[in-house]
């Protein structure tokens, strides 16, 4: 796979950046992952056992938490990450169709990543901006009004 | 603070910062300038204004004016006709739509256009949400100060429970009762978690709280916790609503160096601190108990009940969970008072109700209207009917907690009394309006998949069950179903109500209970006729096995 995978010292310094600012504490362990995830794009095993031994919570839980949260990868991602909104309210206001139309833009299936690293598309619950449905978001760009026509055009924004 | 003659107001949502609603800003700014008012007018971002169809506007007040679609190109024709002239720049106005709170205040007291009646969106879209003296010009931290000095804890409880204010979180439980149990325990420590974990599919009424007026979550938390004997809070709240999560910081920050957080406010022997949480992504934190757990840095699975959290909540301590719409309504109670509270909605459900308007209908948004009024209504006066003059099949109340509501129960009250008694049920106030192009069995396919997502995995008939329903529903929406898989459906849905172990199981089976009563014809075609009636649904055919 030619997702890029993060280097220790990379792994490291965020990890440290992270439990300084929210404390080693099991309270806290859901913003550090948060923060670490935010970082790199995922939270890698490096990472897992370093948070591990620093908060002394058993790695099992620690996975337990990292794959239970949605905002939260264990998997490398690639640079942009596509959220579409499954849910009822853009479902019935034309979501399918947008949906159709990133799966044939993209090559992908949910929770697929393109060979050359660049996307991932992965379906979401209901992201709280539904009056414009259907919606879509890009990183942390909120698109709303979708139709399958913008797509392409959508798309064409990242790098 | 200064006084001035105009307030202009820019929507900064998502979508208008999206369409350029900086730029428009920063337009308005070096206009207001380039014509000497800057100290005449006041320009402040304002969030969302729960009115999403000519984005970005921009809101000129006293005249109550909304502007919309404004680009950077029109500001310098705005500002001269309507801030330098005084003439409203009626080709710029947006298209006529009464669904902005204030606004339609203003017409309606001229009779022209239906009213909302806002109690706890009063402020959201009207005050700048980043500043604290903007809240306390408009009877901010006012309750608070009159419950620290003038009541005693038993007394807030009382008017609370005298209002009948009930969750709007979906359950509507009584909120002064549930202050009332905490209030009896005998604990050193207590605490009061808000819970702003709006993830209910079609509802972002909290949001609008939360970005437009945050300051009202801190005071209704600090009032809740001089009522129960609790010093500490929580605010879980979502971890995808990043402006709700800066706006809170904020005002948590302005509200210590004011004095109403921290040690002995209002000059009293109360201490009150608030703690943000964000959660990762998960609906099922909504349910009280898995917040519990997420806040405690564990999977948010929920705990079995009993005991509640009213006994052993947050790190086994008595605990408080509102929802973020029920808090708002507590300082607006305790100002005015329990009768003045009763005086809206219906004897059992007062008050006022949040609803998001979604769907095939011609304007979509937000209102806020006392409880009681009927989807009929809502349609034809909010909503401005159907879109494109299409039928009106069902609506789907939102969520976990909703149902979907056939035509003939449109003008049966939206209250928690009336609804219940028609066997269905209000939710968080989505109302999902679909026309003729929808199918159920369609739409019972996406709800079911949300559940079978969301479901956190802790209990079988949970875990299997969605799963299983979902399945069938996908044979079914094929034509590859029989009648007597609609028989299992049915158990399904009862086995979830009954053995799930909280509420997003036992809700998952109604979308299945609903279409079996409501369109059994319609379901049933896919299956006899191998047809979809609305055309959405597409058939395979069923390659026989050898």
């Amino acid at each position: 796979m030619s997702v890029e995978t993060k280097s220790s010292n990379k792994v490291l310094e965020a990890v440290t950046a992270a439990i300084e600012k929210y404390g080693a504490k099991q309270e806290e362990l859901i913003p550090i992952l948060n923060e670490v995830n935010r970082q790199l794009g995922y939270i890698p095993t490096e990472a897992m056992e370093e948070i591990s031994r620093r908060l002394k919570e058993p790695k099992s839980s620690l996975f337990g938490v990292a794959s239970f949260y949605h905002m939260l990868s264990t998997k490398p991602r690639g640079r942009h990450v596509i959220q579409f909104c499954e849910s009822a309210p853009c479902h019935v206001v034309g979501g399918r169709e947008v949906f159709e139309a990133l799966k044939e833009e993209l090559g992908l299936e949910p929770n697929e990543t393109t060979p050359d690293g660049k996307w991932t598309l992965i379906t979401t619950s209901c992201l709280g901006v539904c009056s414009v449905g259907p919606v879509i978001v890009i990183d942390d760009d909120i698109y709303g009004n979708v139709d399958a026509r913008k797509v392409p055009e959508i798309l064409a924004r990242y790098e | 603070m200064k006084m001035t003659r105009s307030m202009v107001l820019v929507s900064s949502d998502p979508i208008s910062m999206q369409l350029g609603a900086q730029e428009v800003f920063e337009a308005l700014q070096e206009n207001i300038k380039a014509f000497g008012l800057e100290d005449e007018i006041s320009l402040t971002m304002i969030g969302d204004v729960g009115r999403h169809d000519a984005l970005p506007l921009v809101i000129v007040y006293p005249e109550a004016v909304i502007y919309g679609p404004v680009t950077p190109e029109k500001v310098p024709y705005l500002v001269e006709e309507h801030l330098y002239k005084g003439r409203i720049a009626e080709d710029l106005v947006a298209s006529v739509r009464e669904l902005s709170g204030r606004i339609a205040w203003l017409h309606a007291r001229k009779g022209t256009l239906p009213a909302e009646q806002r109690i706890v969106l009063r402020r959201a879209g009207i005050i700048d949400p980043t500043s604290i003296e903007d809240y306390i010009l408009n009877d901010g931290y006012m309750a608070l100060g009159k419950v620290l000095t003038s009541m005693t804890p038993a007394e807030v409880i009382e008017e609370v429970k005298k209002s009948g204010l009930r969750g709007r979180g979906g359950a509507g439980f009584p909120t002064g009762t549930k202050w009332g149990f905490v209030a009896r325990e005998k604990s050193e420590k207590k605490y009061i978690i808000c819970n702003a974990d709006e993830s209910e599919p079609g509802t972002f009424k909290d949001r609008l709280i939360l970005e437009g007026d945050p300051h009202s979550m801190i005071e209704a938390m600090a009032i809740a916790g001089y009522a129960v004997g609790a010093d500490e809070g929580y605010i879980y709240v979502r971890g995808e609503y990043l402006l709700a999560q800066e706006r809170l910081k904020k005002a948590l920050q302005d509200a210590h160096e004011m004095g109403f957080l921290g040690k002995n406010i209002f000059g009293t022997d109360f201490n009150f601190e608030i703690h943000i949480h964000a959660g990762a992504g998960a609906y099922i934190c909504g349910e009280e108990t898995a917040l519990i757990e997420s806040i405690e840095g564990k999977r948010g699975q929920p705990r079995s009940r009993p005991p509640y959290p009213t006994t052993f909540g947050l790190w086994g301590k008595p605990t408080v969970i509102n929802n973020v719409e029920t808090l708002a309504n507590i300082p607006p109670i305790i100002n005015n008072g329990a009768d003045w509270y009763r005086s809206f909605g219906t004897p059992n459900s007062p008050g006022t109700k949040v609803y998001t308007i979604l769907g095939n209908v011609n304007v979509t948004g937000l209102i806020e209207v006392p409880m009681g009024i009927t989807l009929r209504e809502v349609i034809a006066i909010y909503a401005k009917g159907m879109k494109n003059g299409t039928n009106f099949k069902l609506a789907q109340t939102g969520g976990s907690s909703g149902s979907i509501i056939p035509a003939s129960l449109q003008d049966t009250p939206m209250d928690f009394d009336s609804y219940a008694k028609a066997g269905v049920s209000l939710g968080s106030g989505a109302l999902l309006i679909c026309n003729e192009d929808t199918c159920v069995v369609d739409l019972a396919k996406v709800l079911l998949n949300f559940f079978r997502v969301e479901s956190c995995g802790k209990c079988n008939p949970c875990r299997i069950g969605t799963q299983r329903a979902w399945e069938m529903l996908d044979k079914i929406s094929k034509g590859q179903a029989s009648l007597s898989d609609l028989d299992k459906l049915a158990e399904l849905s009862e086995n979830l109500y009954m053995l799930s172990n909280c509420g997003l199981g036992q809700t998952a089976g109604t979308p299945l209970r609903d279409i079996l009563n409501y369109f059994r014809a319609e379901v049933e075609a896919h299956i006899r006729l191998k047809v979809c009636p609305a055309g959405v649904c597409k058939m395979e055919e069923l390659i026989p096995h050898s």
